[in-house]
């Protein structure tokens, strides 16, 4: 484990921050639709339409953050179609999101096949006065681009929104249950319409994360399972703001982590390293199930209709 | 006003229609977003659907169709036992994997013996890789609760970095100048699954693919599992009390769509793919869930959704070719055709009312 040695910690945590910034946008958007009672499983196929419109407006307009908005509308738009299958028309929500999954996939394909091989403009960085001038601190954690600050104060927003506001509680008793939440005079179908919008939103946000500055192109299926780790990490924090926060940097720290030590020149072979995610995940989940504290929402998955 | 009131019993007519309804939806929007991206949509949807069978080139084509719609079919008709218990097996793609790779190792095991043996090896290690693979989620899910969606999904990558692992390291051929990939199984008798009658497609899979809608068929009508199967997905209270261990089910769902899948696996392998490479999975493990939903998780209908998704894929490759239009696009149609089907599932169900509830 020597090869541990020659990573340095400072670049290894700000890279942390960056690769983790996708995924925890699409996984706290996520959160908040399944506290709303909604499993969306299409969080993939919605960063991927998010990939390719922020990436195709960013070239258009020259200009990323148009791309970021641009792209948080189009998924949005997108997980609007679900919320319509699910809410209205009372379709399976697991075959629902696997469909958003395949057309998201597919549809985006056919978006980007111009675009590959661009350029996008550069979002640049952001560093707050006086705080990025503290030694390493300051590199490490604050000198970074807008998106990186915004997914950290979205995280806030959502735990003071869910926790300490009226609308909040009105949208946790729908996900908990939705025929008291409806006695009680409540629309459950628009809260959760609102809710999966914001989830699309989000997980938007995050794909056009992936392409304008991660990676920074187009390619296609470039999202490469980000969607499902989000969904992964939802459940990793019992639903809780702060713990999807802490899941998402766990998750970006192994990425990270597997490429600086493939870079280090470690024995381990690339392929079982980049399967680590994975069955970290998994242990995760067989982990916090035999806590048996899963504080998942009562209502989570289940079909509503006003006439019960 | 408009509203939505619960039928009595589902309703036939609709159940059987609208998978119909649905194709030809797709087939409308399909060709709007072709017209939007600039391409020709008639020509378009004419190249998918039409071209592969009774065009020009079909005496080409059809045999490829029977060639992919063979494991669509024999994965769909595994998972629509799951589907039906309400159990979400999404991991096929995993299991499929995996079950060509077990497969495969037997086979370059015996390498270069000849024995009529070898064949039937290779089926036993794909079912059971398959099996094994698909047994994670669900003795988790037995055990822990955990959820099989997510831990069957995570097993897919995790399958496809082991079969990028073991195609470059333990499966390499040796004498393949230091290029990743196995021996080509086409090309050793024992273990190749090679076409019955020259240049029709009809290879072992299909045959195999026959069988399994033809035994669910009747397993699903007649034996006590299939009954259990159905009520924990319909009924899952009313299955406890009727004795019915919720446990096994899992078991025997995840079982039986894991085996399948690897046998789809070992099939590929031996047959129409030929070597493991990192490429050798195309997805047809997501492919099969939508062709099991839209096959109503009924084995006839999913021989019939089995071969017209095959067309997709074959159509895909045309469009490519002829009107540069990348073949992943597909996955948009596959992705309609569900969303479609289960918006006019609602018709099922629930029937559209007109006026005032009194």
């Amino acid at each position: 484990m020597i090869e541990i040695m020659n990573i340095n910690p400072i670049l290894l945590v700000a890279s942390l921050m960056v690769s983790a910034t996708p995924i925890l946008l699409a996984a706290i958007g996520e959160m908040v639709v399944e506290k709303s009672g909604v499993l969306n499983l299409g969080v993939e196929g919605m960063m991927i339409i998010g990939a390719v419109v922020g990436f195709a407006v960013a070239i258009l307009t020259s200009n990323p953050l148009i791309g970021f908005i641009a792209a948080a509308f189009a998924a949005a738009l997108l997980s609007l179609v679900f919320g319509v299958l699910t809410q209205v028309l009372l379709a399976n929500q697991v075959a629902s999101g696997l469909g958003l999954t395949l057309f998201g996939l597919g549809l985006s394909a056919m978006i980007g096949k111009n675009y590959e091989g661009k350029q996008a403009p550069s979002l640049g960085k952001f560093e707050i006065p006086f705080l990025s001038d503290i030694p390493i601190f300051g590199k490490t954690f604050f000198s970074h681009d807008l998106i990186v600050y915004f997914a950290l104060l979205l995280v806030l927003a959502t735990y003071l929104f869910l926790m300490r506001s009226r609308h909040g509680l009105v949208l946790r008793s729908v996900g908990e249950n939705h025929d008291a939440a409806h006695a009680l005079g409540y629309n459950v179908v628009r809260v959760r319409l609102l809710a999966i919008m914001f989830g699309g939103a989000c997980s938007g946000l995050g794909g056009a994360y992936v392409s304008l500055v991660r990676v920074p192109q187009w390619t296609e299926g470039m999202t490469a399972g980000a969607g499902w780790i989000a969904l992964a990490i939802v459940v990793f924090s019992n639903w809780k703001p702060w713990r999807v926060l802490v899941g998402a940097y766990l998750f970006g720290g192994v990425s990270v982590l597997q490429l600086n030590l493939q870079a280090a020149g470690s024995k381990i072979p690339v392929e079982y390293l980049s399967m680590a995610p994975y069955l970290i995940t998994i242990l995760v989940l067989v982990f916090m199930s035999v806590r048996g504290k899963q504080a998942s929402p009562a209502s989570l998955g289940k079909v509503f209709h006003k006439s019960g | 006003m408009i509203r939505l009131e619960k039928r009595l019993e589902p309703s036939k007519l609709m159940t059987a229609v609208t998978p119909v309804i649905a194709v030809i939806l797709a087939m409308i929007l399909g060709g709007l977003m072709f017209a939007m991206l600039g391409k020709p949509p008639l020509d378009a949807i004419r190249m998918i659907f039409w071209e592969p069978i009774f065009g020009e080139f079909a005496f080409f084509y059809r045999s490829q169709v029977l060639i992919k719609a063979a494991p669509l079919i024999i994965i769909a008709t595994g998972l629509s036992f799951g589907f039906r218990a309400g159990i979400w097996n999404i991991g096929a793609e995993g299991q499929y994997i995996i079950g060509a790779i077990c497969g495969a190792a037997v086979a370059l095991a015996f390498y270069p013996l000849e024995s009529r043996f070898i064949f039937p090896l290779m089926l036993a290690a794909g079912l059971l890789g398959g099996f094994a693979w698909a047994m994670i989620p669900g003795v988790l899910k037995n055990r822990f609760k955990t959820n099989e969606i997510l831990v069957s999904l995570m097993l897919v990558y995790v399958a496809t970095s082991i079969l990028t692992a073991v195609s470059q390291g333990i499966l390499r051929n040796p004498e393949g100048h230091g290029f990743p990939g196995s021996r080509n199984l086409q090309q050793y008798p024992s273990a190749a699954n090679l076409e019955l009658i020259p240049n029709t497609g009809l290879h072992l899979g299909v045959i195999a693919a026959l069988l399994i809608v033809v035994v669910t068929h009747f397993f699903m009508r007649t034996h006590i599992l299939g009954f259990q199967v159905k009520i924990t997905g319909e009924a899952p209270r009313a299955a406890r009390f009727s004795g019915i261990a919720p446990d096994k089910v899992v078991y025997i769902c995840l079982g039986i769509s894991g085996a399948s899948a690897g046998l789809a696996g070992v099939l590929e392998v031996a047959g129409p793919a030929g070597q493991i490479t990192s490429s050798f999975h195309s997805g047809y493990g997501f492919t099969a869930i939508v062709v099991a939903y839209l096959g109503r998780l009924n084995a006839l209908g999913i021989l019939l959704s089995g071969l017209l998704l095959a067309l997709t894929y074959i159509g895909g490759e045309i469009v490519q070719q002829e009107l540069k239009i990348p073949s992943s696009s597909m996955q948009a149609f596959q992705g309609m055709m569900l969303f479609f089907l289960l918006a006019t599932d609602l018709f099922i169900t629930y029937r559209i009312k007109l006026g005032v509830k009194k």
